[in-house]
């Protein structure tokens, strides 16, 4: 390029840009935009980290199921969500309760600006925070559910019971109006998700011989906690685009500022988590338990996303110590109630989730009644419609495989595809 | 000729192999093999939940010899199997060999052996 085209070039681009707003503003726009850009591309990169977690969790025999649970979560979930999931979730007015504002709705475009975020990149922030909340079930219900019944369910939560609970708080309806606070979505995403788990891990009844007639539980080992561990550093990744991303912006100082302050929090509370899973496992089981720290960083995790912008560093730690301690707690309870949840979706996100909802009262500065009430609600709206969904599949007996197939794995029952076909591992020399 | 077969530990197999070659037995099987045996079973925690080990990992090692070979073959093994009291040191089971054929050339009897 010579220097007189280059020059038109240059004068060409002042001109077009000075026509719609300032270039700072366009610098603000850009940047912004682009940050929200990387960090909702970073919470998609949170599938690999939950398809890898929950197929290292279990047998080898159903890992081409669980990875296929996984990309269909996405790939459908974004489909259903184009479709009808964002139109319920950011309707343009609504009662408050459930709005609509048509098909393939995606939001509309402003003058460009700082903090104004374009609709297509937002839509994309948006989708993958659905599609997180639909494959938290996928490890909840591992091994034995059908994989039909399970697109189903998928299809309706990204599509519909997601995008409800989701307009009640960030849409601007009712529990917004009611003072609620979930800042990156302990609740409206992980709490979702993890009830609606805990409905089909009641619904389908455990894993072929995990509970003994007598009274006693068989341990179902994961398959590689070398690939679960890969899956949990990933998820612990990928929530830097998860908290920090949800305050939707990063020009300016206050935002910039908050911004930071969110992934140290998120980083404080995940190492909590993991730090004191750790202890208690340690203590009630006299040997360190990976699978279990593994569950404690995300409870620290999930614990600290609805309040990460609303509390010191040290308080952060607070909420992750405690989330660490929870997620075991709550395992141990499956394990009385005699309920098979092998990957302890529950535990992380049901209750670590639940206890973010609460800490954000109690930390941070958010009516602890208003907090109560969404954190009651948005579990309750999660496991009630997906309790009446896998029960109408299970009544239809669309729901479980049979127990050959089971036993067999569903990777041959279900796909007739093996993960590790030829594989085996072999004495060295 | 015989078929001297050994349960031995995996962590063995290496020096048990050194052993063999200065006795110059240089082919033998490997097959990777679980048994149980005397040893104390390992107790596994997953999630709470112990579970006890009782088939232990182990390695099958399968060696086709002449007569004169056998004595040494065993004590190549047991020179590095053999502990002082250990429990699980494996088994030595010779048993006598029908008949041998070389699938390249067809030879038969001690000769294919070797």
């Amino acid at each position: 390029m010579n220097s007189l085209s280059r020059l038109i070039a240059f004068s060409m681009l002042g001109f077009s840009t000075m026509a719609y707003a300032s270039s700072d503003a366009v610098a603000a726009y850009a940047i912004d935009n682009f940050f929200l850009f990387i960090c909702a591309v970073l919470v998609l990169f949170m599938q690999a980290g939950f398809a890898l977690l929950e197929s290292g969790l279990n047998s080898a025999k159903n890992t081409v199921n669980i990875l296929f649970k996984n990309i269909i979560d996405l790939s459908a979930g974004a489909l259903l969500f184009y479709v009808v999931g964002y139109s319920l979730m950011y309707p343009t007015d609504g009662n408050g309760i459930l709005a609509f504002s048509g098909f393939g709705y995606v939001g509309e475009s402003s003058e460009a600006g700082a903090g104004v975020l374009n609709p297509q990149v937002n839509w994309l922030f948006q989708v993958a925070f659905a599609a997180t909340a639909a494959t938290i079930v996928s490890g909840a219900v591992a091994g034995r559910m059908k994989f039909s019944a399970y697109l189903i369910y998928s299809v309706v939560l990204t599509g519909l019971i997601y995008p409800i609970s989701g307009y009640w708080k960030w849409g601007g309806g009712w529990l917004d109006a009611l003072g609620f606070y979930d800042f990156a979505g302990s609740l409206v995403v992980h709490d979702l998700g993890g009830f609606a788990g805990l409905a089909g891990a009641l619904v389908l009844g455990p894993r072929v011989g995990r509970f003994k007639k007598n009274g006693g539980s068989k341990a179902m080992p994961g398959h590689s906690l070398t690939i679960s561990t890969l899956g949990v550093f990933i998820l612990w990744i990928g929530w830097y685009g998860f908290n920090p991303g949800s305050q939707l912006a990063i020009v300016g100082v206050d935002n910039t500022n908050m911004v930071m302050l969110i992934a140290v929090n998120t980083t404080l509370s995940a190492a909590a988590g993991g730090v004191t899973a750790m202890v208690l496992a340690w203590w009630l089981f006299k040997k360190p338990d990976l699978s279990m720290a593994l569950n404690g960083i995300l409870a620290g995790l999930v614990g600290i996303t609805a309040g990460c912008d609303s509390v010191t560093n040290g308080e952060s730690i607070m909420i992750g110590l405690i989330a660490g301690l929870l997620v075991v707690l709550a395992i141990l309870f499956l394990e009385k109630m005699r309920i098979d949840d092998p990957v302890g979706a529950w535990p992380v996100h049901g209750v670590a989730g639940v206890w973010g909802g609460l800490a954000t009262g109690i930390f941070g500065d958010h009516s602890l009644v208003a907090q109560l009430i969404g954190s009651i609600v948005i579990p309750l709206w999660g496991f009630l419609t997906m309790y009446g969904l896998f029960g109408l599949l299970k009544a239809f007996n669309l729901l479980r495989v049979s127990e050959t197939e089971e036993i067999r794995g569903l990777d041959i029952s279900e796909h007739q595809e093996e993960a590790y076909a030829g594989f085996q591992i072999f004495t060295a020399e | 000729m015989k078929l001297i077969i050994a349960i031995i530990q995996p962590e063995e197999l290496p020096d048990i192999k050194d052993e063999l070659l200065k006795e110059k037995i240089y082919k033998f099987t490997v097959t990777n093999a679980k048994g149980q045996g005397k040893e104390i079973p390992v107790t596994e925690v997953y999630r709470g939940i112990s579970h006890e080990i009782t088939l232990l990992n182990k390695v099958r090692l399968e060696i086709a010899v002449n007569d004169e070979f056998v004595q040494p073959v065993v004590e190549a093994i047991s020179r590095v199997a053999r502990g002082e009291d250990e429990l699980g040191r494996g088994k030595i089971f010779i048993l006598p060999i029908e008949e041998v054929i070389r699938i390249r050339t067809g030879e038969t009897g001690p000769d294919a052996i070797g």
